[in-house]
């Protein structure tokens, strides 16, 4: 029953190339990409990753024709010994066409967005030859993706999953000798660092899951999985959903966590856009959706996953409100809305999860990607302001070189108090920023307002606990990001940055302009009216077949009024007023410790300090120094063991140092050739000592043995 | 001379030809004295790879024996007896692989007394490959006694500045242990009245089943093996000479150290104590399941707190090697599986991990990790290199590692023996930990702003360089197996698959 004849299978001999293109573009660009121009490397990868993305359409055609069956196509053996069986095998469905449809044609764009952004990137950060090494990693990020996705067992899963971990490491650490400010410092590594342990914490869980699935289930193979799991017993299927619950947590960035992906900022905005909101850590919903069969057998399981993910998107979206850095609003945003993803996928309703995955993927990659043209603009503004200054003051090499570094220090171009008026100076980036917005804060009809309504009508069906977090979640989504649309694009500029902040070139806008587009327009892939559910209907090959649910006037009016009077409260507390330079936050006052919480973080980065980090630190340390090396070392061995067999041995024979002998020896050796027998004396002394006093108690005993025996 | 034509004899002793030729060298001429031990080791690897050749891998059996009678005095009946399996024919390919790279990387590191250098190294190698490959108690006892003298030679004379304590500190350790051996041996022997492999297995049930020896005894002679092979491991808490060893030990003493060296003592565990012990090795699979994963967590941890980067990579070993201890006493075809192939996954990236360091160290003198930083940006190949390592060290999926501390908590998991999830639970907290040193090393070390040390380096006139061609070549062949058991581990698998299920089927489950 696992595999259907398929008489057809169209373009499945591709399906390997999914991971060898990108991995094609990143072996030419390590090997020749010394030769190439900024913008042949760049081309190389984003032909690479666009050569993924043709591959993705001909395999989703193909599941097409075969009316949905899912193809498989076996490259090679992996590991089989004992019972274990696992294959790099390609596995081609709808739920899988459809993520790998995502994850290259967005990385495609973003491909192309990072030709012009990091040129401009490298530029300011001083550091020309960094731009190639960016291209192969996204290359080899697009790579990992894809096996992630197009595995057919969960252990080839899991090495896209290890994998694109640490793609995330490698990219957010990508500036890894300086801050986001680019001064000298750790933070952009430690920022990397703390992303792979944390999500190694995830990873932990999900290879207990592996263990239990292999021993209660007998396979890592999905269909085998999900067969197995009927006939076993629910405690089994309850562990394994959560422990696996545990990785999805961590690549999903959901409680308790979440919090690397904040973090995770540092890396250049392509990698946000494409790692950190778009795709990567949308790998836990998918991972869900993958196992609904076993997910659907543990309602309690459910109902975990579904709770995490609704606290996570109230929590998150609380933290965003607090936040002033463009993007750290932005990186709240994301936990929030995956927190919506997984609540719907722990509700069951998998395909309003992937529904809001996919216009996720658009309008946050688009958010993304326009804060980028943001900062690059700031930056931009703050060269010229710089070089204006510079041909004022009186020439002096010294003292223009201390002024520079000094006003480095200080300036942030991700900082928003350090905006203002934007729209003005960067006209396109705003109406792109727009479109995101709307999107995200979920307004008609923008594809936000489809897919998010669809997740909130699942849930004022079932669990109402989770439709009000989440519809809370909503009304503070509208608002941080009204407040940022404020913050940024309207009063006045409150730096001379942003005064004189200019637009993006056309390679950075281009990708945008389609990203765009399909925020506006991808609501239309799965439209709540009879007939015009073609995502539900085409994930239903995969996922079994569900009634798409109509529109409710009710939940859509609820979710919609609350969206457009949070953008109206924000517009009379940061619209009406704007925010003088210097000022405060007009909430901090009202809001007293709550808001210092947000700003804060709800102090969880201190806590896990606190609570884990420091006494594991201190744990190791005190293993090392003390147990093992004052005590185990130096106590025991040395002033015990070796202390007692030297006196033993200085008793039981002659006492010639040890350093004599091998000094002798040494000596001897120089003239071997000559001395072989002198050397070979002197040698005795010291060295064989042992030797012969070890031999010695073996001899006794053993003939000790022999004559009692 | 059909004796010396045999594969197994040929290779085993095929480094003492160059042993031979050098010692009639001029001790002035370290060029020549280098390419001569070079061409001697690739030779010897030549040949190796000509016995796999004909090693049969769907064959459980010993195969290629050259076998003579050797001392037949007072009914001891000894023989010179080599001859290879699935469980040892990848450890001496491991060998002889591992030799020519370590003389490699000593072309520029040690200028003092190569002669003697070159003639140790050699004959450390006929010590190795005969560990690997003696099928008679007797004879193992003497090539596993040998390792130590040249071993002992290599740390004391070439190592750091503690390199006599050290020395004298690894020889005393792995002799005490040897001795409980070599006693288990002898009444052995004179118990089956052989000392040969075959005969004693086949003897040995018969003396279990009887009677003549019981259980009490059994777990004695076990316990009496395990001590020798423990130390070597070494399996926590007899960990104390390795850091000393590892810290003084010159660079390629290291590679082999950890590359070879430490598999003589799981390789040991594996070879007999699981078969000629079946019930004892059933009864204590619980125990030692609990002293390696203390090992696991109790290296990583104390890997983390170290600052010198030498000394950490020699704690990793002794969670690494808990990892092959927890997957050799799982006692089924995933861990034990699992287990030889993290034998030489681990001497492999481990190995890989200490050539790195001493490339580093030989250009800057020191391993204080606190002194670099920013390494990748002034050494991009270096970084690179490094990092696959590193990541292979941690059990990176699609990088060797990972193939065997998967398989090995796996069978761990689920094993009879081991009786438990819980130590393979336990244990897989290691892989995060894993990440935690691992990751705290390569970023304190290539990431972050520039160390001190790049500065003064500068000053010195010596500016840190990026790997030059020979240490490409070097390190090269490391990271094509790093991928290749990462991506297709089945070869490998294969060749020792019916080995393991034959030993399996000696015990008593």
């Amino acid at each position: 029953m696992h595999l259907t004849e398929v008489v057809n299978n169209g373009f499945l001999f591709l399906a390997p190339w999914l991971v060898f293109a990108p991995l094609v573009g990143l072996l030419i660009n390590s090997i020749f990409g010394h030769k190439f121009s900024e913008r042949g490397v760049g081309a190389v990868a984003s032909l690479a990753s666009g050569a993924a993305f043709v591959v993705s359409i001909l395999l989703a055609y193909s599941v097409s024709i075969n009316h949905g069956e899912v193809l498989r196509w076996k490259l090679a053996e992996w590991m089989h010994i004992g019972n274990l069986s696992l294959d790099w095998t390609f596995r081609v469905d709808s739920l899988s066409a459809t993520m790998m449809l995502v994850v290259s044609g967005v990385g495609t764009l973003i491909h192309i967005y990072a030709i012009g952004y990091m040129h401009e990137d490298v530029r300011f950060k001083h550091e020309e030859n960094r731009f190639r090494r960016f291209f192969i990693f996204l290359n080899l990020f697009i790579a990992s993706m894809m096996i992630l996705v197009s595995g057919d067992s969960y252990m080839m899963l899991f090495v896209g999953w290890e994998g694109v971990g640490l793609c995330s490491f490698l990219l957010i650490g990508f500036w890894f000798e300086m801050d986001t400010l680019a001064r000298p410092s750790w933070a952009n590594s430690d920022a990397a660092k703390k992303a792979f342990i944390t999500n190694r914490v995830g990873d932990f869980g999900f290879l207990i899951a592996g263990f239990l699935m292999f021993w209660h289930l007998g396979s890592f193979q999905f269909d085998a999985v999900f067969e197995n799991a009927t006939h076993a017993e629910p405690w089994v299927i309850v562990l394994i959903t959560l422990f696996m619950l545990i990785g999805v947590a961590g690549k999903s960035a959901q409680i308790p966590l979440y919090i690397w992906l904040p973090d995770a900022m540092a890396g250049p905005t392509p990698v946000s856009a494409l790692i950190h909101a778009a795709t990567m850590v949308t790998a836990g919903v998918y991972l869900v959706t993958r196992s609904a069969p076993l997910y659907s057998l543990v309602p309690q399981a459910q109902y975990i996953v579904a709770m995490t993910g609704a606290a996570t998107a109230l929590f998150a979206a609380t933290i965003a409100v607090g936040q002033y850095d463009i993007k750290k609003v932005l990186a709240y945003s994301t936990i929030s809305q995956l927190g919506f993803m997984v609540a719907a996928v722990g509700m069951g309703a998998y395909v309003a999860g992937m529904f809001h995955l996919i216009t996720h993927a658009f309008f946050k990659a688009l958010l993304f990607l326009s804060a980028g043209s943001v900062i690059l603009g700031l930056e931009r503004g703050h060269h010229h302001a710089e070089h204006a200054r510079h041909a004022e003051e009186p020439k002096g090499k010294h003292k223009k070189a201390e002024h520079h570094d000094e006003h480095h220090e200080v300036f942030d171009p991700g900082d928003m108090r350090n905006m203002g008026g934007l729209r003005k100076t960067m006209p396109v980036t705003f109406w792109l920023y727009m479109i995101g917005t709307l999107a995200l804060a979920g307004i008609f009809p923008f594809a936000g307002f489809w897919s998010k309504d669809e997740i909130l009508l699942d849930a004022s069906l079932h669990f109402t606990s989770i439709y009000w977090q989440l519809t809370i979640a909503a009304f503070f989504t509208a608002f941080y990001m009204g407040r940022q649309i404020w913050m940024v694009f309207f009063g006045e500029a409150r730096h001379e940055a942003a005064a004189h902040a200019e637009e993006s070139p056309k390679v950075m806008t281009l990708p945008l302009v389609a990203l765009a587009v399909l925020s506006v327009a991808g609501g239309a892939l799965n439209l709540p009216f009879e007939g015009y559910h073609n995502l539900g209907h085409w994930l239903g090959y995969t996922l079994g077949e569900v009634e798409g649910l109509p529109l409710n006037l009710q939940v859509a009016g609820i979710s919609t009024a609350l969206a457009l009077s949070a953008i109206f409260i924000s517009w009379l507390i940061y619209g009406r007023k704007p925010l003088k330079i210097g000022q405060p936050d007009p909430l901090k006052k009202p809001l007293g410790f709550i808001f210092t919480g947000m700003e804060n973080k709800w102090f969880v980065d201190e806590g896990y300090f606190a609570l884990i980090i420091s006494p594991f630190k201190k744990l190791s340390q005190f293993l090392a120094d003390v147990i093992d090396w004052k005590f185990w070392h130096d106590f025991v061995h040395d002033t015990i063991i070796f202390g007692t067999y030297n006196w033993v041995s200085s008793i039981a024979l002659n006492d010639y140092a040890d350093q004599k002998g091998i000094d002798a020896f040494a000596n001897g050796l120089g003239t071997w050739t000559q001395n072989f027998s002198t050397a070979m004396r002197k040698i005795q002394n010291g060295f064989v000592r042992s030797y012969a006093l070890s031999v010695l108690f073996g001899v006794v005993f053993i003939l000790g043995y022999l004559l009692l025996k | 001379m059909e004796f010396l034509l045999q594969p197994l004899t040929l290779m085993t002793f095929f480094p003492l030809v160059g042993v031979l030729v050098i010692l009639f060298m001029n001790p002035e001429q370290k060029s020549a004295i280098r390419w001569t031990a070079l061409v001697t080791s690739l030779i010897t690897f030549v040949i190796s790879l000509w016995v796999f050749s004909k090693f049969e891998s769907s064959n459980p059996d010993l195969q290629l024996d050259a076998k003579y009678a050797w001392i037949q005095v007072a009914g001891w009946n000894i023989y010179y007896y080599l001859a290879v399996d699935g469980l040892s024919i990848l450890l001496v390919l491991l060998t002889t692989f591992l030799t020519p790279i370590s003389i490699l990387s000593t072309w520029t590191a040690v200028e003092d007394r190569v002669k003697d250098f070159m003639i140790f190294f050699l004959l450390l190698e006929v010590g190795m490959s005969g560990v690997f490959l003696a099928q008679d108690l007797f004879l193992f006892y003497i090539f596993w006694e040998f390792t130590l003298v040249p071993m002992y030679f290599l740390i004391g004379i070439w190592g750091g500045p503690r390199r006599l304590y050290a020395a004298v500190k690894f020889f005393l350790y792995t002799m005490a242990g040897s001795i409980l051996m070599l006693l288990a041996i002898l009444w052995l022997g004179i118990k089956t009245a052989s000392f040969n492999m075959p005969e004693m297995l086949a003897r040995l049930p018969d003396l279990y089943a009887s009677g003549a020896i019981d259980p009490r005894t059994q777990m004695l002679l076990f316990i009496a093996f395990a001590a020798a092979f423990a130390i070597k491991v070494p399996m926590w808490p007899l960990h104390s000479w390795l850091p000393d060893a590892h810290v003084e030990a010159p660079t390629a003493g290291s590679i082999i150290l950890a590359g070879v060296l430490l598999k003589m003592g799981t390789y040991g565990f594996l070879r007999f104590n699981l078969s000629l012990f079946p019930q004892a090795a059933v009864d204590a699979a619980p125990t030692i399941a609990l002293l390696a994963t203390i090992g696991i967590i109790y290296g990583a941890a104390v890997s983390y707190a170290q600052t010198d980067v030498k000394k950490l990579v020699a704690y990793s070993s002794v969670s690494h090697l808990g990892f092959v201890m927890l997957g050799l006493f799982a006692l089924n075809p995933e861990g034990i599986a699992g287990a030889l192939l993290q034998m030489i996954n681990h001497g492999i990236s481990t190995g890989a991990l200490f050539l790195l360091v001493g490339m580093i160290y030989e250009q800057t003198h020191t391993r204080e990790i606190k002194v670099y930083g920013g390494l990748w940006k002034i050494t991009p190949l270096y970084g690179i290199i490094m990092l696959i390592v590193a990541l292979s060290s941690m059990g990176l999926p699609g990088l060797n590692g990972f193939v065997g501390e998967f398989t090995i908590l796996l069978g761990a998991f689920g094993s009879k023996a081991i009786g438990s999830p819980w130590y393979a639970g336990i244990s897989a907290l290691g892989v995060i930990m894993a990440a935690v040193y691992i990751l705290y090393m390569f970023q304190k070390m290539f990431l972050g702003p520039q160390g001190e040390i790049i500065e003064d380096a500068k000053k010195h006139g010596h500016p840190i360089r990026d790997l030059n061609w020979r240490e490409i070549i070097t390190v090269l062949p490391l990271l094509i197996f790093i991928f290749w058991i990462g991506l297709y581990p089945a070869p490998f698998f294969n060749i020792m698959a019916p080995a393991i299920d034959k030993i399996i089927a000696l015990l008593p489950l």
